[in-house]
């Protein structure tokens, strides 16, 4: 199970600044650098929905102080340009989903996790691992670049629905813009799939004695699921952009049929835009449980620790994210109810999509059940869950709705969709990153963060994104349809002037919130007081390693693994938690019948940890 | 706009550095680092929080009551508009549900550190139980949607009333068979130039009476079928009012069915606004112009309807040069059918020369 040579205590890799920092192998700088990447694209993302908001929250503000900023962008007459509007909408949108909440999320969590939880020295192939990182590097330098370009960046939505998003002509951030976006996400797919991969390949082979896969934390399970879901659907959006590639630089015809455009009939006929829509839902909607999975392994994970209790229904936790896994992808058509897909399509696409409600449900019920007679720490990492659950399910149930195509004919496009998406996978998974933050931040950097500006953050963070997305719920209903850069051409949209400047203004104030938790991130990285060897008290592997652990992670051997990791508040143990290193051969005041019964397959060699236990 | 940032700037300030005070001075306080006050002040505030936010929630919902939707003026969008009521009330059960029981649990098992948490690993009865009611309300909403679906896509009736509406950069256009064929005539994209922005083939005699009209006219209680295509980028057809929303995608023609239940001026007692206006709008991103293609829509009774169709002029009148594409054998029946009586006898008169 080694596969470095690690054995002899305290020995370390001593490489040089750049093959340490740089070009690290070494699992949890990679998940760092993943991290700090995707915290820098957060803020990107988070300004462009600002910048966004201004325009239709203060739809006759004099935005000229912008010009600074975006130079020829703003008009003469001190707006945002339109197309450069759709361009900021896109960039968001494909910013927050892909860089943020796909790379910035897996790329952290299951790098940094996967190993430290199952007790690996690293991932299957580190250079792999390296590897993704600097794909991704690679992707978002081309993504950041074209925001600079004088075509501007992608505009056709972060869907990049053709012809839209194939013909130059048709709007001008189709042209090098798209290229470069194309490009971007080709890389983005490798690395990816070379994450992906490397995920998948730990969690099979690398886990230490005793872990089986009914031990191992929901926090690994979702890790696994979600790796595998993007192993098999990033390939399909890889398809679809190379097909879009093609039917743009090499005169194919895969999504463009009879098109008159700029005074000019074009010569493609044959193709279908809906085609591309398929290809790329059939990824897409996958993506938005991939955005969402890791989260919820890694609330279960903090739900559990700070309610001092077992997480509610381990197994039927893993069942969940089996068959929301699963159903992910036969439900991709809800995004397609009224694009002129055969009606017949619809009503099966309906009844599969409202079905993975049911083990979305299961998990809520299984969270709030969790905290149910607990004994509930509220750490920062702890709230940011709950914030998480909250979010889940008021998004969560307005799914219900759109998954109904008969209700989605006039909810389609509109800001309720925006309300539910924002609500149940953005904004429920950026939390859960946070939350994740929040608590490993002592595993990853040695130091505690401050707990009190967590509570802030947290607060006004909590509210902000309710003041956000809650309002659009009204606007959505009442009709006003997204992407639209202003409402005042119609009268049916005439309306809702001071909820749309309350959205923007809890945008503006939520953003600024984030600026705290930046701030602690970097202070206590540097000032944050030391951390203990287990500060809140966590059943996992990861909590056993130094506080600054090297290369390899272990310096001595590595733990065994008796226990699942959710034994918190055990009836008669004297703490309310038992690792999961300690056999049930030192607990038999605690052990239930069965657990009696499995000393005896306790091995002599897998005793050897008793000193590691002395820490609490 | 700049002082709104400003504002909310020191707001923020404000509120960080009353709580870090408060938080001192707590400390001073107790004395003791050891204290649970933190854990207890995030309790007390997630249920404020839970009961302040039902509370705003209900208030806002009652005050805004039966102004949520646009008027409602179709046969299917009674269904559908019930459908998402009653999905209302059943989401809004369980979203109550949850969110009392959760924030009340962080409040009543907050850290006290002379309790231990119950060892509650599991419960079969529990779990079956929140998979089946879930399940069962589920299939019941499914059912109920299925049939709507089903209804509302449907073929549509054979006496029908058929119009085009076309989607461009950045207007729509509606093409309406001309009264004396009522059949739209055939038309291919390559034929579109600056005039014939239909791209009507004109080798088609139910060509020769289609109109053009910027206004999408529409018989009350008559069902439509809007035959839906666009020229350049996928558009969205959306009725706000009917309850109708569907694609235009170039290079695949879609449709959608509906029935207008009241006239522009029924509405216009019935909301109260003399200026109430029926409007099309664009859902699906297209560009630049995206937010302002708006198409007026005007209800009329049946009779108003047939008289408006009279009245209005075959695009082939409009644009005689195009005879020149009419072939010699369909020239008379052009002539007649777009009334275009002194080119026609030219026409006839040239054929019979030769």
């Amino acid at each position: 199970m080694e596969n470095h040579s690690h054995n002899d205590h305290g020995h370390e890799h001593h490489g040089n600044f750049w093959t340490n920092y740089i070009f690290s192998e070494d699992h949890k700088v990679i998940a760092k650098q993943f991290l700090i990447t995707g915290m820098a694209w957060a803020l990107i993302g988070g300004t462009f929905s600002v910048l966004f908001r201004l325009q239709l929250g203060f739809p006759d503000a004099n935005l000229s102080w912008l010009k600074p900023l975006l130079g020829g962008w703003i008009t003469a007459e001190g707006k945002i340009d339109p197309e450069f509007y759709l361009a900021l909408v896109t960039m968001h949108g494909t910013i927050m989903v892909f860089f943020v909440l796909t790379a910035g999320l897996s790329g952290t969590f299951s790098n940094f996790l996967i190993p430290l939880q199952i007790g690996a020295r690293d991932m299957a192939s580190g250079f792999m691992n390296m590897l993704s990182y600097w794909f991704f590097f690679l992707s978002s330098c081309i993504m950041f670049s074209s925001l600079f370009i004088s075509t501007g960046p992608a505009g056709g939505g972060w869907t990049i629905y053709p012809p839209l998003s194939a013909l130059p002509q048709a709007i001008s951030g189709s042209g090098l813009g798209m290229t470069m976006w194309l490009i971007a996400m080709a890389f983005f797919i490798i690395s990816s799939l070379l994450g992906g991969i490397n995920y998948i390949t730990t969690v099979i082979n690398l886990r230490t004695v005793g872990m089986s896969f009914t031990k191992l934390p929901l926090t690994i399970w979702a890790f696994l699921i979600t790796a595998v879901v993007g192993l098999l659907s990033f390939p399909v959006l890889f398809a679809a952009v190379l097909l879009l590639i093609f039917d743009r630089s090499f005169g194919t015809s895969f999504y463009l049929s009879d098109i008159y455009i700029g005074g000019e009939a074009l010569p493609n006929q044959g193709g279908s835009p809906v085609l591309f829509q398929h290809l790329f839902w059939f990824l897409g909607h996958p993506e938005v449980y991939i955005v969402m999975l890791p989260t919820l392994g890694i609330t279960s994970e903090i739900i559990s620790t700070n309610s001092r209790k077992p997480i509610f229904g381990y197994r039927a936790m893993v069942g969940s994210l089996l068959a929301i896994a699963i159903l992910s992808f036969v439900v991709w058509a809800h995004h397609m109810f009224v694009t002129g897909m055969n009606p017949f399509l619809g009503s099966i696409f309906m009844l599969l999509t409202l079905i993975i409600a049911l083990p979305s449900a299961v998990k809520i019920f299984n969270y709030v059940t969790t905290m149910w007679r607990g004994n509930i720490r509220f750490t920062p990492a702890m709230l940011f869950s709950i914030g998480l659950v909250s979010f889940f399910f008021t998004g969560g149930i307005t799914g219900i709705f759109l998954g109904n195509s008969s209700v989605d004919i006039q909810l389609h496009d509109t800001y309720f969709v925006v309300a539910h998406f924002h609500l149940v996978m953005g904004s429920a998974s950026f939390f859960g990153m946070l939350a994740g933050v929040y608590h490993w931040f002592p595993k990853m950097f040695g130091r505690m963060m401050n707990e009190k500006l967590g509570y802030v953050h947290f607060w006004i963070t909590f509210i902000g994104v309710y003041m956000v997305f809650f309002p659009m719920h009204y606007i959505g209903i009442a009709g006003f349809p997204r992407r639209y850069y202003s409402w005042t051409n119609f009268e049916t949209f005439s309306g809702f002037t001071d909820l749309n400047m309350v959205v923007s203004i809890s945008a503006i104030v939520t953003l600024l919130t984030q600026f705290i938790f930046l701030f602690n991130f970097i202070y206590s990285i540097f000032r944050g007081r030391l951390a203990p060897a287990n500060p809140w008290g966590s059943n996992t592997l990861e909590w056993t390693t130094p506080r600054y652990p090297g290369h390899g992670n272990w310096p001595g051997e590595i733990p065994t693994v008796y226990r699942w990791p959710y034994d918190y508040s055990k009836p008669g143990a004297k703490e309310d938690f038992i690792p999961q290193y300690v056999p049930f051969s030192e607990t038999p005041e605690s052990n239930l019948p069965q657990e009696n019964e499995l000393i005896k397959l306790e091995g002599v060699e897998n005793t050897i940890h008793v000193e590691e236990k002395k820490h609490h | 706009m700049s002082m709104i940032i400003v504002l909310a700037v020191i707001l923020l300030l404000g509120i960080i550095y009353m709580i870090l005070r408060i938080s001192s001075l707590m400390g001073v306080v107790k004395g003791k680092q050891d204290d649970n006050s933190w854990n207890n002040i995030n309790a007390v505030l997630l249920l404020l929080f839970m009961i302040l936010g039902l509370a705003g929630f209900f208030y806002y919902s009652f005050k805004k009551w039966g102004t949520y939707e646009p008027p409602l003026a179709s046969v299917h969008g009674e269904v559908t508009d019930r459908l998402f009521w009653i999905t209302m009330v059943v989401t809004l059960i369980a979203f109550v549900i949850i969110f009392v029981a959760m924030f009340w649990f962080t409040f009543a098992y907050r850290y006290d550190k002379n309790r231990k948490a119950e060892f509650f690993p599991d419960n079969h009865y529990l779990e079956i139980t929140w998979t089946v009611i879930p399940a069962i309300l589920l299939v019941l909403l499914i059912v109920k949607g299925m049939k709507v679906w089903n209804d509302i896509t449907g073929p549509a009736s054979k006496d029908a009333v058929v119009i085009e509406m076309v989607g461009q950069q950045f207007a729509w256009t509606a093409r309406y068979p001309g009264v004396k064929d009522k059949e739209l005539g055939k038309h291919n994209y390559k034929l579109i130039d600056a005039s014939n922005e239909f791209g009507l083939d004109l080798t088609d005699k139910n060509s020769f009476d289609d109109f053009k009209s910027l206004t999408l006219y529409l018989p009350k209680g008559k069902e439509v079928l809007l035959k839906i295509r666009a020229k350049d980028v996928i558009h969205s057809v959306f009725l706000p009012h009917f309850r109708v929303k569907m694609d235009a995608v170039p290079g695949m023609e879609t449709q959608f069915k509906f029935t207008p239940t009241k006239t522009t001026e029924d509405m216009r007692t019935e909301t109260g606004n003399a200026n109430f206006n029926y409007e099309m709008a664009c859902t699906e991103v297209c560009g630049r112009g995206h937010f302002s293609m708006r198409f007026p829509v005007v209800v009329v009774e049946p009779e108003e309807y047939d008289k408006w169709m009279a009245s209005q002029t075959p695009w082939l009148k409009q644009n005689p040069e195009y005879m020149k594409y009419v072939p010699d054998n369909l020239k008379e029946a052009a002539a007649i059918k777009a009334g275009l009586p002194m080119y026609g006898v030219q026409a006839v008169n040239s054929v019979t020369l030769k």
